[in-house]
């Protein structure tokens, strides 16, 4: 049975790929995913916040109250040149690489242009094998059109691909006015790939306190299906692989995933819960069940049920949900 | 070889050297020598190396005392050793530096001198300090510049090393410690060249060592101890010589030349000053000055003080000096006169007896003070001194700085008498210290220091505030050395960065006739005008200034800087001063911004770009009017002040102190309390204002109110139309005052603007959440209702004490404040304790201060904040050291007890005809409650009534003593630096005495007042100064330890977390009969967090376990409980997610992850095991115990 697939040029063992998160951010870690079967890994993220806000943040209370009074003129020590975490993140990839034998993708998270491409370039020089960009926004203000958001991203995107050699990915947001349009602009930036979707963690309401608390909740499989359906609509129509991100748990999940037209399937959640073991038990299953089902390799089963080759392309569409409501 | 240039100051010079030629470094942080300390440690934390390959270890030790016995220990055992030191911390080493000389240990102490306190602290600089060091042994070398620091610095260390003789180096603190000058750095080759190897290897020969032992620190009697005492006198005979060869020798290796005495002026002067240090270079000025213009003066600057070489002072004077006039930077009331006016007296006497015809005649010699606690020493006034000597007789004994209209001692001067060069630039910028003016300052000088052959200037000075602080910075610039070592007296620049400066700071009497005056201005070039006082206005126009604004807070907000304007009005001041060429200057600072924010990415340094190109664009010229309007400065007090308010401290407040004649003073350094009420600074930008409908009348934003600025009142309702339309109490919720009123009131003028009240009140706007009871809006839009609302709300009466329900949150905060408006930090955390214990005892409350923040905020003038109720009571403070406030405390306590003692035995005395009823009745009275109090007040004026027409001699003596017969509470109070390190020992002993006393121990972790050195208490993992990597120790247990005595009351409390157990603590620590120590968690600016949340820091403290809350109460053995009670829960959040929100935490994180991550599991661990045995502790049964430890004061 032959489960190989192709992302971001690279040639990989089969499609189950941990994403950005937690278990991604040391190395030991990183080898024991190895270890279990992981064909490729995205480091976790390296948040603008990290580098840009406690950058500032630190240094703003390191000089608060400075040069005020005659007998502490400073409170803390004169501090090297504070890292904010650029340089401990460039030192991950860097054992990563020596580490691990599958490729490394490291992954930069913010929603500003800031100074991405310095970072970028940095990553890059570190020996990361490829980057996700990933790329969040929240458009609150009311001055500013859709476009003009979607001018960020390509901003970024542009920024980055001009200083940088290595295969880029762009993690999206599902929040677009037209997500295949935007797809296909950011592949005409440049884009190497696509990883469908980011998921926010949505803040939750606390009524005793009146006040918004960070929520954070692992996914589940039913978090999968908005991403099966732009992974359905985008396959084969743009001309970069796509990677399906958010809800895979089971092996039915990872299918579901490669049918629509992922060439990998990430997990998160699935590991969070279950553990890196989860990585091979995942595999075995596919295999188990690719055999079961008679297909040859996952080429065969990639984007069988996405737009352009499913039986039913009018159930992706509109149609779709107002027969679910009658089917109620 | 070209030498490299620096910027730098007189402690980095210092440092510099004292790094290269040394292994060993120990101190202890103190102003204004801490930064050489600090300097050290930082370099070594980078690993650079001293000249021999080795990087020195520097070590901080818990005082001066400590240090100088690690000096000397490090000495003995043959390593190259040094500290830094000032005032009280050098008169802590002089036992050893005794020590030290006589066993001929080589070492340099360098020595930032400093007033050493008296009637009165002071961080400034005279040399009392260094005078009280002079019969140690140490020799002492004195430098008066920021070039000759680090020269004698390396003069010093190669002299000691050759003599063997222990050197003292000092320089003047501030002036001469602080001033940033551009200097030649020494290099490592001329180090080298001044350090012969084989005095280095002697020294190691000479150290203690098990394989050639020796034995020193012997005990001597009377048959030998004088013949070996004088049996270092070839060393100090030789001692002078050395000194000049090493003057010589490096004077070969770099150029610059210096004598013993270095006689400047007149060849054939006949009116001579002697002085040393900065003022010595003033001298010379103004001695170049009047020379040249024919006038027979000369100076002798003092470098080598001690061994004083009689002949090469009598030598270096011209044989036609008739008069000397000897200046001291210190006083020894009572004396012949100050030290070095006696050496010189004696040393002339010596020599001229050696060579009778050395002059004309014998001279006269006069000696005089000046510049004590860094006042002001001028060249007019060095004119005035030598007018004076050419008088017939000359004034003896003279000051000059002052005006002395007790004891007319002083001189008179002429302050138009100025010697401030042409060609040289000479600036003052007046700025908040928030608003980044001394940093872009420092950075002006750097840039034109080091990158253009011209020479620079800095000095800074600063506020006696912490909050809202005025700095004032003065710079020159010029092609040729600048040797002014006073302040700026004619500016041809002034930049006013504050536009409100011009209503309360007198700024342009500074400026020369045709000077340039920048503004930060809201209004325009057109309409600035009419917005000026008066009084700036007329010298505007008749010094006819060149006058420009620029809307510099406009410009960063459009810019995207928020309030950082020192960019903005750095480039101002090159666009228009003409330091520079305009085109270079705004190259340069291009230049520097790259470098600064290179790192951090194109795009910040091109919005820093931007910033500079829109200043440019953004300053205007003022067309200046011909009028002068009528709008005059408002008056710095009110005029219903107290008459020493208005008649002193108004002066002080209108920066016109210097002006003050020496009758206007105490003689003893006794000041009335309650002067902050006076001051009304209004710097908050925003202040809380009260919405009645939403508040819940917890009063917990009075209780957190660092600054006594929010207050709440119960009362009557007001007769109709009493209360101002403004002011709208609402119904009190509550049985203990039903049908009264309640009020949350702002002081507006006196609020800093922490927000610390709104974050801590929990009564959300339902519908508008985000709004609370009291919230925080524009100050400029609020003063002047809420003015005329807190003037009302003052004088409403307040509740009886007796009627407060104490033993609440709520009760307290009814009772008035007694602290009020400090200039502590805003959003301090140990103010509001403070606070609380003014409420609760302050009527009867003596408080013994250690130095430091709290002496600091509770003591420096121009106003302090501890005040007086109604009735004229009010806290008795006083603060004596650093290192004995324990022990300070206990001496009010034993003469309380004294006072109270004899007081019972007179009016027992009395009894036949005071009455034995009345008499038992005071003598049994209980004194627990505010109710006893009262009535034990009235029955002590009941008797003083009586006593005022008693003809027994009892009666008299008890009239002094009869306010005794009501219990004083006595607090010893202090910061973790005292209570931790310094003080320690004395606070160990006065907790073991069992006297009756209260300690309380504001723990900032830190040591805060001089800038965030580390101390015991700094916890683990923390950042501090010494602790660059991160403190790797647990900080000490100072609770559990004294929990071990068994008789001391034990409290940890933490306000923002549990504030119900913080007033019970200090309820039962006032109550306990024995010691008690209440160790509060207080937050600082030093912890690098958003002051605004502190009370939120101290919340997650306690519940991550970092700061466990409990009681220890000795008397709940009696009942057979355990003494100990924890009053906070098991850690319910994680200790790394609190140390986390935390800079002095975090940043260990972005400089090393590894350590801090071995950190924080070191600290998790730690914290873990405390609090298992904490809870072990508070678990075992008493039931069968016997009560011990009883406090000695309970069972006499």
């Amino acid at each position: 049975m032959d489960l190989k697939t192709t992302y971001l040029g690279f040639e990989l063992e089969h499609p189950l790929a941990p994403s950005a998160s937690p278990l991604t951010g040391d190395v030991d870690m990183l080898k024991i995913l190895e270890d279990n079967g992981a064909s490729l890994v995205v480091l976790h993220s390296l948040f603008e916040e990290q580098i840009e806000h406690h950058q500032k943040l630190s240094e703003h209370f390191i000089n608060l109250g400075t040069e005020c009074f005659a007998e502490s003129l400073t409170y803390f020590p004169p501090l090297e040149e504070l890292d904010h975490g650029t340089e401990e993140y460039l030192d991950l990839v860097r054992r990563a690489k020596e580490a691990l034998s599958i490729p490394v993708v490291a992954s930069l998270n913010g929603s500003h242009s800031g100074d991405w491409t310095h970072t970028a370039r940095l990553i890059e020089s570190a020996g990361a094998d490829a980057l996700e960009l990933n790329i969040y926004y929240l458009a609150m203000d009311m001055e500013e059109t859709g476009e003009a958001v979607e001018r960020r991203y390509l901003d970024t995107l542009k920024a980055v691909k001009s200083e940088v050699g290595l295969p880029v990915t762009v993690k999206l947001s599902p929040f677009f006015s037209s997500p295949s349009h935007m797809a296909h602009r950011l592949v005409e930036g440049g884009a190497n790939g696509l990883s469908l979707f980011n998921r926010f963690y949505q803040p939750d309401i606390l009524i005793e306190e009146l006040e918004h608390y960070p929520h954070l909740e692992l996914s589940d499989s039913r978090d999968l299906r908005l991403t099966l359906r732009w992974l359905a609509v985008l396959y084969g129509r743009i001309a970069c692989p796509l990677a399906a991100t958010s809800g895979i748990h089971t092996v039915e999940d990872v299918v579901k995933a490669v049918m629509a037209g992922a060439s990998v399937a990430h997990l998160c959640s699935a590991l969070l819960k279950n553990g890196p073991g989860h990585i091979n038990s995942l595999k075995k299953q596919l295999l188990e069940w690719m055999e079961s089902h008679e297909y040859e390799s996952l080429g065969q089963m990639r984007g069988c049920m996405s737009r352009m080759n499913c039986p039913n392309p009018a159930a992706l569409e509109r149609a779709n949900y107002m027969r679910t409501l009658y089917s109620w | 070889m070209t030498p490299t240039i620096a910027a730098m100051d007189g402690n980095e010079a210092a440092a510099y050297v004292a790094h290269r030629t040394n292994e060993v470094i120990a101190i202890y942080p103190i102003t204004p020598s801490s930064p050489m300390g600090e300097h050290a440690d930082a370099w070594s934390s980078e690993g650079i190396c001293n000249i021999w390959g080795g990087v020195p270890s520097v070590t901080e030790m818990q005082s001066e005392g400590g240090a100088a016995g690690a000096v000397h220990g490090a000495l003995q055992a043959g390593a190259l050793t040094t500290t830094f030191t000032a005032s009280q911390g050098l008169l802590l080493m002089i036992p050893n530096m005794y020590k030290i000389a006589g066993e001929l240990l080589p070492t340099v102490f360098h020595v930032a001198a400093r007033t050493v306190a008296t009637h009165a602290l002071s961080i400034f600089c005279d040399h009392s300090d260094v005078m009280a060091a002079r019969q140690t042994g140490f020799a002492m070398l004195a430098s008066s510049s920021v070039q000759e620091v680090m020269d004698f610095a390396l003069i010093a260390q190669a002299a000691t090393l050759k003599s063997r003789i222990p050197f003292l180096h000092f320089f003047d603190g501030f002036r001469t410690s602080h001033e940033i000058a551009r200097i030649e750095v020494l290099s490592d080759p001329v180090i080298r060249g001044m350090i012969d190897e084989a005095w280095v290897r002697n020294h190691k020969l000479r150290a203690m060592s098990p394989d050639h032992p020796s034995l020193r620190g012997t005990s001597q009697n009377p048959d030998v101890f004088f013949q070996c005492r004088e049996a270092c006198n070839p060393f100090y005979a030789e001692g002078p010589g050395i000194v000049r060869e090493m003057m010589d020798r490096f004077a070969k290796l770099t150029g610059r030349k210096y004598g013993l005495f270095d006689y400047s002026g007149h060849p054939e002067a006949e009116r001579v000053i002697v002085a040393m240090g900065s003022g010595a270079e003033t001298a010379g000025e103004t001695t170049r000055f009047l020379a040249g213009r024919g006038e027979k003066v000369g100076v002798v600057r003092v470098r080598l003080y001690r061994p004083f070489d009689v002949k090469g002072f009598v030598e270096c004077l011209p044989p036609t000096t008739g008069r000397i006039a000897v200046l001291d930077r210190t006083k020894e009331p009572g004396g012949v006169g100050e030290p070095l006016y006696l050496d010189v007296m004696a040393a002339l006497a010596e020599g001229v007896a050696e060579h009778p015809g050395r002059f004309q005649k014998f001279p006269r010699v006069t000696g005089g003070r000046y510049g004590l606690s860094s006042k002001e020493f001028t060249p007019s006034m060095v004119k005035a001194v030598f007018d004076e000597l050419g008088k017939d007789r000359p004034k003896n004994h003279f000051t000059v700085g002052i005006r002395d209209d007790v004891t007319h001692t002083s001189l008179d001067f002429d302050p138009e008498f100025s010697l401030e060069q042409d060609g040289v630039v000479r600036a003052m910028f007046f700025g908040l210290g928030a608003d980044g003016t001394v940093g872009a300052n420092k950075n002006s000088i750097k840039i034109i220091a080091e990158e253009t052959p011209n020479f620079a200037q800095g000095y800074f000075v600063y506020d006696s505030r912490k909050a809202g602080s005025v700095t004032i910075s003065h710079l020159r610039f010029g092609p040729r050395p600048i040797s002014a070592s006073y302040l700026i007296e004619s500016a041809n620049f002034i930049g006013c960065h504050q536009f409100n400066f011009l209503d309360r700071i007198e700024m342009l009497d500074k400026a020369a006739p045709g000077a340039t005056f920048l503004l930060n201005s809201p209004y325009s070039a057109e309409e600035v005008w009419d917005h000026l006082p008066c009084e700036v206005q007329k010298p505007i126009r008749e010094k006819g200034l060149k006058f420009y604004v620029i809307d510099a807070y406009g410009v960063a907000r459009e810019a995207g800087m928020g309030q950082r304007i020192n960019t903005i009005m750095q480039t101002c001041f090159f666009s228009i001063s003409g330091v520079l060429p305009r085109e270079e200057a705004m190259a340069s600072i291009k230049k520097s911004i790259e470098k600064t924010y290179g790192s951090k990415g194109r795009e910040v340094v091109e919005k820093n770009f931007q910033v500079v190109d829109r200043a440019v664009a953004n300053l205007h010229p003022v067309e200046v009017p011909v009028g002068v309007g009528w709008r005059g400065r408002p008056a710095p007090v009110p005029d219903i002040a107290p008459d020493f308010v208005r008649r002193v401290t108004a002066i002080m407040l209108a920066g016109q102190g210097d002006q003050l004649p020496v009758s206007a003073f105490p003689p003893d350094g006794t000041w009335p309390t309650g002067t902050a009420r006076w001051e009304k600074r209004n710097i908050a930008l925003e202040i809380p204002i009260w919405d009645s409908g939403v508040c819940i009348q917890c009063n917990k934003c009075a209780l957190v109110c660092p600054h006594a600025a929010i207050r709440v009142k119960v009362f009557d309702s007001p007769a109709p139309g009493a209360a101002p339309d403004s002011f709208l109490p609402v119904d009190y919720k509550g049985p203990e005052y039903a049908g009264k009123q309640y009020a949350v009131q702002v002081a507006p003028e006196d609020c800093t603007g922490c927000g610390v009240c709104v974050d801590v009140c929990p009564a959300k706007n339902k519908s508008v959440p985000r709004l609370k009871a009291i919230n925080m809006l524009p100050h400029a839009e609020h003063v002047d209702r809420e003015r005329v609302n807190y003037e009302f709300f003052l004088g409403l009466p307040d509740p009886d004490r007796e009627s407060v329900h104490v033993d609440s949150v709520k009760g307290p905060q009814f009772m008035v404040p007694l602290f009020e408006y400090s200039g502590a930090c805003s959003g301090c955390g140990e103010t509001p304790y403070l606070k609380l214990l003014s409420q609760l005892f302050g009527d009867r409350l003596l408080i013994a201060n250690a130095t430091g923040c709290s002496s600091i905020y509770g003591g420096n003038l121009p106003t302090t904040p501890w005040t007086t109720n109604a009735e004229g009571r009010g806290p008795a403070w006083a603060n004596s050291l650093f290192e004995d406030n324990a022990e300070f405390g206990l001496g009010f306590r034993l003469a309380v007890d004294r006072h109270q003692d004899q007081a019972r035995r007179l009016l027992t005395a009395l009894e036949p005809e005071f009455g034995s009823g009345r008499v038992r009745q005071i003598l049994e009275a209980p004194q627990a409650t505010e109710e006893d109090i009262k009535i034990q007040r009235n029955r002590v004026a009941d008797l003083k009534e009586h006593l005022k027409t008693s003809r027994q001699a009892e009666a008299e003596r008890l009239v002094p003593l009869a306010d005794y017969l009501v219990d004083k509470s006595v607090w010893i109070v202090g910061g973790d630096g005292w209570a931790y390190d310094i003080g320690f020992g004395g606070l160990d002993h006065v907790l073991w005495s069992g006297k009756n006393v209260n300690i309380l121990v504001l723990d900032t972790m830190v040591y805060s007042n001089t800038g965030g050195q580390m101390s015991k208490s700094t916890p683990l993992g923390a950042v501090a100064k010494f602790a660059a990597d991160g403190k790797g120790v647990p900080r000490k247990n100072l609770g559990q330890m004294v929990m071990a005595y068994g008789h001391c009351y034990v409290a940890q409390v933490a306000l923002g977390a549990r504030d119900i157990q913080t007033v019970k603590a200090f309820l039962e620590a006032e109550r306990y009969p024995g010691p008690s120590i209440i160790i509060a968690y207080s937050q600082c600016i030093a912890h690098g967090i958003n002051m605004t949340i502190g009370m939120q820091h101290q919340k997650a403290a306690v519940e991550s376990g970092f700061w466990p809350l409990y009681r220890y109460n000795p008397m709940n053995l009696a009942k057979g409980e355990n003494p100990l009670h924890l009053d906070s829960k098991s850690p319910q959040k994680k200790l790394r997610d609190f140390m986390n929100m935390e800079t002095r935490f975090r940043v260990l994180g972005f400089m090393d992850p590894d350590r801090q991550s071995e950190l924080l599991e070191a600290a998790e661990a730690e914290s873990a095991q405390y609090w298992d045995y904490l809870e072990k502790l508070a678990g075992l049964d008493f039931s069968n115990q016997v009560a011990g430890g009883t406090p000695q004061s309970k069972s006499e």
